[in-house]
């Protein structure tokens, strides 16, 4: 077995183990790392390997929550069932943001611009439509059985993010070694030659655009079943938007494990000025420093580290 | 098997290609020469789906094309190289040959074959695992015709493929696309290098201005007075035949 | 339906703030126009320079409108250095790098003043901010009025400089046409930093402007964002007289959509010209660049 695959097999195996060591909290905090990671990946089959950079990708993710939270909420169903009805919703609208602004023709900076404002017009419209409750945002009734998608044990929660996060890296595998993935790394580095070699640019586009729809739409339901509350800053805020991006440019856009490193190294830089809060009272209010460390982070790392970590792992072959 | 009739295309008010025509027949190889800025390059790309023409009609194989997007000329058969090598950076040339093979397979592994063929034919295997970035000139040239070949294309259009490459390299490639056409693909190069258009193109059309001016073998138009004008400038002919 | 002389003060109102729209617009756009840098950071070094012309009066007693050259001298500075600093060293490569550079100093730069500031919303108590104007039923209040008309005074100042100054000539060269103005001897490179600069000093400008009317918040920076880039975007990016049509339209837009559709949905008008604009007409009504 190759050193990867054995590597793999002892991070899954540490996984599993994982939350029967250590205490609620940090069950707590592996679960949201996972879990940021399988939304980071979401972004990175648009952004990384087809190189769309999308700066509203929360769209996605409160189109998600909204459907499932809705469904379950006023129309009685059950969550598990809605689960892939919100998936369809988050690829309908992955679909229909790819085929107005590519059938327009918008790339890099102008495309990034448009899914800003797309995820502001769907986040003023829960903001004042009667079927999302408006401001006042939604509360699934607690009632914490499996059968409802809620669970007592954050144990469970954990392993379903812990799924959901490996079957995120499964996905990006086999797309990254087959000939949708090739393709997407092409129309990323040349649309025009790969247009020229036959590769029908819009049609890929519109694809990963709506499977990366749809994945987020999955992330965004099992949010709101886990907190049991969505607004429409919580789904459409900008905040979750600039997480995807930035767990996946920080972890190695384009690359399979980049959005999940991305994850730890916020996470771990997370944790720490929380710790570093602790110590110094001043700094009560911890995630704008987070935040601030992120915002230089992305800077860094865009400018001197284009590759992300995966980036330092990497060999890069000799050339002749 | 390319038919190209009274082909225009305008940029804002000018004219890059004034109805101009061509006829490609299948296992020829014709070259297309003409002094910088003929619009030659503008000509292949509306040939080739890159532009759509303001007027004129392409034919491939007898089937209207005029128009049709890239990809989908591609999948009929015929396909371009750029005059400013276009590879994938940050892939390797492997997996940039793999992309145009993956036109006709959905496999990875009979792609990575068809890469390694085609790698061979065009003299590219020690450098499978280069990164595109990482090529020099002569390599990224190389790699547009490797990948263009691995669409598995009838007719494939040159654009300057021996642009920047020295002596010994032109020599070379000439001998791998000579290989290409003894292999059934038709082509049709736009080229400066004279040495390589008398040594591969059994016909020349000389594009001027956007006109189609001469056609003919490669001696027959060295002599042609317009020609010698074209290049040369007004009166030269007379110049030189004195 | 509403009252003619309700939507007659609500366009006049709109027409004000987009008054000074314009001069953040104006900043946007030179900066796009001489750099072609996308500036994500400009909503939130809007917010920023509105925080310090809050701090100015609530520590010194100063004025927005007295502070106007103290601000704006800071903010070119500021801006100038941050060029110099950050966005020059790392402006090569693909657009959208520059793009992310520049939304990193965003989330930089509102975490910090949510850090530093706290998140309660600030605004001036000025002596005359309860005074009004009567234009026909339109009741507007006066430093409304007194910033449309410093807004337009000092957009024509910094035309006049554009056309006049050496200066404002050789960033007119820059923008134009990059490789020939280093070839005539212009120090391009300073050039960016100075037109940095000078897009970063219009919101120094507009930040005294708005204080007296408005409020600030950290968040101040994503709501400022879209306006400004709808405003750049519809006019055309890199012109100027496009952002000072866009600015207007935009500020009527905005003052219409909550009249008509209330404070909540209003705000959806400039998102949605925002989307259109970019799917059928992305070089904007004065635009050129494809």
């Amino acid at each position: 077995m190759s050193r990867t695959a054995l590597l793999c097999l002892a991070a899954l195996a540490a996984a599993l183990v994982y939350p029967l060591l250590v205490p609620n909290y940090l069950v707590n905090v592996g679960m949201l790392m996972l879990f940021t990671a399988f939304l980071g990946q979401s972004w990175n089959l648009a952004g990384g390997y087809a190189g769309q950079t999308s700066f509203g990708h929360v769209v996605f993710f409160g189109v998600g929550a909204y459907t499932s939270t809705i469904l379950q909420v006023t129309y009685g169903w059950n969550p598990w069932l809605a689960w892939p009805i919100a998936m369809l919703a988050g690829g309908a609208v992955g679909w229909m943001i790819a085929v107005l602004s590519f059938r327009a023709g918008l790339r890099g900076s102008y495309f990034a611009l448009i899914t800003l404002a797309f995820a502001e017009v769907f986040r003023i419209l829960a903001n004042s439509v009667p079927f999302t409750r408006g401001g006042l945002g939604m509360l699934i009734k607690a009632d914490q059985r499996p059968e409802n998608f809620q669970f007592k044990d954050p144990i469970w929660i954990y392993y379903l993010a812990l799924a959901l996060c490996v079957i995120s890296l499964l996905i990006a595998w086999q797309i990254a070694r087959g000939r949708f993935g090739a393709r997407l790394v092409a129309i990323r580095e040349n649309e025009d030659a790969a247009r020229a070699l036959g590769i029908d640019v819009f049609a890929e586009k519109v694809k990963v655009l709506t499977l990366s729809g749809a994945m987020c739409a999955a992330g965004g339901t099992f949010y709101a079943q886990k907190y049991l509350y969505i607004d429409p800053s919580i789904a459409f805020g900008v905040d979750k938007s600039v997480e995807m991006l930035l767990v996946t440019m920080v972890g190695g856009a384009g690359t399979i494990f980049g959005p999940l490193i991305g994850s730890v190294a916020l996470t771990v830089i997370n944790e720490a000025t929380r710790g570093l809060a602790s110590v110094v009272p001043a700094l009560k209010n911890v995630q704008p420093l987070s935040l601030v460390v992120y915002g230089v982070m992305l800077v860094l790392i865009v400018a001197r580290l284009p590759d992300g970590l995966m980036g330092l792992f990497r060999r890069r072959p000799r050339h002749a | 098997m390319l038919e190209v009739r009274d082909l225009s295309k305008s940029f804002g008010g000018l004219k890059a290609v004034d109805r101009a025509s061509l006829d490609v027949r299948q296992g020829e190889i014709v070259g297309l020469i003409g002094p910088n800025g003929a619009g030659k390059t503008t000509l292949f790309a509306a040939i080739a789906g890159f532009h759509v023409p303001d007027s004129g009609r392409v034919a491939f194989e007898g089937r209207d094309i005029t128009g049709l997007p890239p990809h989908r000329i591609c999948a009929a058969g015929m396909v371009r190289t750029f005059q400013i090598t276009q590879p994938f950076a940050k892939i390797s040339v492997r997996q940039n040959i793999m992309v145009g093979a993956y036109l006709h397979t959905a496999d990875r592994r009979l792609a990575a074959r068809e890469a390694e063929a085609v790698a061979q034919t065009v003299g590219m295997t020690d450098q499978l695992d280069q990164l595109g970035a990482d090529l020099t000139v002569a390599g990224r040239k190389r790699l547009e015709l490797a990948r263009a070949l691995a669409t598995g294309p009838r007719l494939l259009l040159l654009d300057e493929v021996m642009a920047g490459l020295n002596p010994t390299e032109i020599v070379e490639i000439v001998g791998v696309i000579k290989g290409i056409r003894d292999a059934g693909i038709t082509i049709l190069l736009i080229e400066h290098v004279m040495q390589a258009v008398t040594s591969l193109a059994e016909r020349v059309y000389v594009l001027n201005q956007g006109r189609m001016i001469a056609e003919g073998t490669p001696a027959a138009i060295a002599d042609d007075p317009q020609v010698i004008e074209a290049y040369l400038g007004h009166g030269a002919a007379k110049v030189l035949r004195a | 339906m509403l009252d003619p002389q309700i939507i007659f003060a609500g366009v006049l109102n709109g027409l004000l703030a987009g008054g000074v729209y314009v001069l953040v617009a104006v900043g946007l756009t030179l900066i796009y126009g001489v750099l072609h840098i996308i500036n994500f950071a400009h909503g939130s070094l809007l917010m920023l320079a509105m925080y310090a012309v809050f701090w100015l009066w609530r520590l010194l007693g100063v004025d927005p409108y007295v502070a106007l050259p103290l601000v704006i001298a800071g903010a070119f500075g500021f801006g100038w250095l941050l060029y110099r600093g950050v966005i020059g060293r790392f402006s090569h490569g693909r657009d959208e790098n520059i793009l992310l550079i520049t939304l990193g100093l965003s989330i930089v730069i509102d975490n910090a003043a949510l850090l530093f500031f706290g998140g309660d919303t600030q605004t001036i108590d000025v002596p005359y901010a309860g005074r009004f104007v009567e234009i026909g039923a339109a009741f507007l209040p006066l430093p409304k009025i007194v910033s449309f008309a410093a807004s337009l005074l000092l957009c024509a100042v910094l035309g006049l400089y554009m056309a006049k100054s050496d200066t404002g000539k050789a960033i007119r060269a820059v923008a134009k046409e990059r490789q020939g103005a280093r070839l005539v001897g212009i120090d391009v490179d300073n050039i960016f930093a100075i037109s940095y600069g000078i897009g970063i000093a219009c919101l120094g400008a507009a930040a005294c402007l708005l204080m007296p009317s408005y409020y600030v918040t950290p968040t101040s920076g994503h709501a400022f964002v879209l306006v400004a880039f709808t405003i750049v975007v519809l006019g055309g990016m890199g012109s100027f007289v496009g952002a000072a049509v866009g600015g207007f339209i935009i500020g009527i837009t905005e003052a219409l959509g909550g009249l008509f559709l209330g404070e909540q949905l209003g705000q959806i008008g400039i998102s949605l010209i925002f989307i259109l604009i970019l799917l059928l007409k992305p070089t904007g009504l004065f635009g050129s660049r494809a």
